[in-house]
């Protein structure tokens, strides 16, 4: 196998890991957080405005973890700097 | 389809390049500024209003009610500048879903500009408010030794400001992208109704939390005592009926 077989390969492989570990945390951490504004909102119904904002910014904030993943995955798919590194010594 | 719309290059002149992605935030820019003038040369005092009128004082409202609750403050100070990024942002993302448009924030350089511009907008509020020493006196508290962790905090969550906005608009156009290669018949048009709302909650996301940092910015000594005083006496409170 020569270097940009191993490459693409490793890469899509971790890729693939990189999106699947990154989403289940962000998922239960969501997930928890929606089961607890939902008990906040059942007690105090008046105060549903507030709560709703605070969640929606705290849910961007932790969704934010599985788009760090994602770009992450994205880059080693789209813009691997490696594969460009490894053809760049083979082509000059 | 191209992954990057900074790759798509209309003009260039020695360094200096027209891409999509510049073509499509002057569009934006042109539809705002268009859109605001028209209505606000015709803007009457009277009690029957134009409906238009009506959509820009909506609009005003709501962002002035949101600016007040969250910073709890006069939103007066804010209203332009955290207004204009939330329009921006907003018709961006929302003008994404129409077909042969990029949005402006699916490419990184137009997001981490607009993290750069929140970058230096807290200090200059902050300095504005509380004088330069007040302000960076801030970095030296509670320790000198949290000198450094501040300055990084700073840095790092200009960048999750930009990378947040990036991936969640690019990871909506790409899904929806990749369907129509895969079921072009009714799943993109779902996928797209999805990247409406994150759209918009995004540019909610985007605006609170640039105001939360110049807020955070801004607050000054006698302020977090008050804070702190007002927490022990309610808490002083709480404890005495408890043993009432």
């Amino acid at each position: 196998m020569d270097a940009i077989t191993t490459i693409g390969m490793i890469s899509i492989i971790v890729s693939g890991f990189t999106i699947a570990v990154g989403s289940v945390g962000p998922a239960l951490g969501e997930g928890k957080a929606l089961s607890q504004a939902l008990t906040a909102i059942a007690q105090q119904p008046d105060e549903s405005p507030t709560i709703t904002r605070t969640l929606f910014v705290g849910l961007a904030m932790v969704e934010s973890t599985a788009i760090y993943c994602f770009v992450v995955a994205l880059i080693l798919i789209f813009a691997n700097p490696f594969w460009d590194y490894v053809i760049n010594m083979a082509g000059g | 389809m191209e992954f990057n719309a900074d790759n798509i290059i209309y003009w260039e002149w020695d360094f200096i390049r027209i891409n999509a992605t510049l073509i499509y935030s002057w569009m934006v820019m042109g539809f705002l500024t268009i859109g605001a003038w028209t209505v606000t040369s015709r803007i009457d005092p009277q009690t029957s209003i134009s409906r238009w009128q009506h959509l820009l004082e909506a609009v005003v409202t709501l962002i002035r009610e949101q600016i007040q609750e969250a910073s709890r403050q006069e939103p007066d100070r804010y209203l332009p500048f955290i207004g204009t990024l939330f329009l921006y942002i907003l018709v961006s993302n929302v003008m994404d879903v129409v077909p042969g448009f990029t949005g402006p924030t699916t490419s990184l350089s137009t997001t981490a500009a607009l993290a750069t511009i929140v970058f230096f907008a807290v200090p200059v509020f902050g300095i504005m408010r509380q004088g330069v020493k007040g302000y960076l006196s801030q970095y030296l508290k509670p320790t000198p030794f949290m000198l450094p962790f501040n300055i990084i905090g700073e840095i790092s969550r200009t960048v999750a400001l930009a990378i947040r906005l990036f991936g969640n608009i690019m990871s909506g156009s790409l899904i929806v992208a990749i369907l129509v290669s895969l079921a072009p018949l009714f799943f993109p048009v779902a996928m797209q109704a999805f990247s409406l709302l994150i759209g918009v909650i995004q540019a909610y996301v985007f605006a609170i939390l640039a105001l939360v940092y110049i807020a955070s910015g801004q607050r000054s000594r006698s302020s977090i005592i008050e804070a702190t005083e007002e927490e022990t006496q309610t808490n002083t409170t709480i404890n005495n009926e408890s043993e009432v």
